[in-house]
């Protein structure tokens, strides 16, 4: 086992026991922070499979955008009044049977299909960044403007939708 | 490669399993969304794993527009449960049914 084998599964352990961590905690705040440490994982786990710009991006937009986005939903929807910390697990079982069932249907089709359907690419670390750039404006240019388009959109319409007293 | 690919989709399964339990289990509709966030996360893993077996940028290209689209979700998700909150005083799924009949 090398080390890159152990940093895998490393960074794995941490990455699921951070996200079983949101899942499970009764405290929402513990939730954010799991799912924070969760994030950082999935970084990691982009640098190994040698997405340098996605890792990054990951950090930036998840851990930095996103996160403190959740963070500012939880501060302004838990006052101290408030009795939603409480997590009713109303319909348990029939969640577990269907969540078996989907992890069931995966776990097939990842041991029964063969991956290897294109010779593997020889284990030299390019840097992704450039690449990206160039691709994006010129064979994605078309979806990188709408998607431009559709983030202006969106928070024009958060920034409305959450607006007092409209 | 040293790690085939098929262990990076199955730790992206277990962590699209895991969003799945919070999605199913839990009340809290912020929690709901975070589960959400780790499903999409999930999937973007998938999705740079066969990037990276294939020797193609493509995949990389995609996980940045599902980044662009999380963060808008986000943005207008968490506009729509901060309007709710402050027309229920209340951000449990349970009690969110003024759209049943």
């Amino acid at each position: 086992m090398s080390l890159f084998d152990v940093i895998f599964y490393l960074f794995a352990a941490f990455t699921l026991a951070s996200a079983a961590l949101m899942v499970v905690s009764k405290n929402i705040v513990h939730s954010a922070v799991g799912l924070l440490f969760s994030f950082f994982g999935v970084a990691g786990i982009y640098v190994l499979l040698a997405a340098d710009f996605l890792a990054v991006v990951q950090v930036l937009v998840y851990v930095g955008g996103i996160l403190i986005l959740l963070l500012f939903g939880v501060m302004l929807t838990q006052r101290i009044t408030s009795v939603d910390m409480r997590t009713g697990t109303l319909q348990l079982v029939p969640a577990i049977l269907a969540v078996a069932g989907i992890f069931v249907i995966l776990f097939r089709v990842i041991r029964t299909t063969s991956w290897n359907i294109v010779p593997e690419a020889e284990a030299q670390f390019i840097p992704t960044a450039e690449k990206i750039g160039y691709l994006l404006m010129t064979d994605f240019l078309i979806p990188f403007e709408i998607v431009s388009v559709l983030l202006l959109a969106a928070l024009i319409g958060a920034a409305f939708i959450a607006r007092k007293g409209t | 490669m040293e790690i085939p690919i098929s262990y990076y989709l199955l730790l992206s399964g277990i962590l699209f399993t895991i969003g799945v339990v919070g999605v199913l289990t839990r009340r809290n509709a912020i929690v709901v969304f975070m589960s959400i966030e780790l499903m999409l996360n999930a999937v973007n893993l998938t999705l740079v794993a066969f990037s990276k077996q294939f020797n193609s940028l493509d995949g990389q290209i995609f996980v940045f527009f599902v980044m662009v689209v999380a963060a808008a979700e986000v943005a207008v998700g968490l506009a729509l449960i901060v309007a709710i909150f402050r027309l229920k005083q209340t951000v449990s799924i349970d009690k969110i049914n003024i759209m049943k009949w």
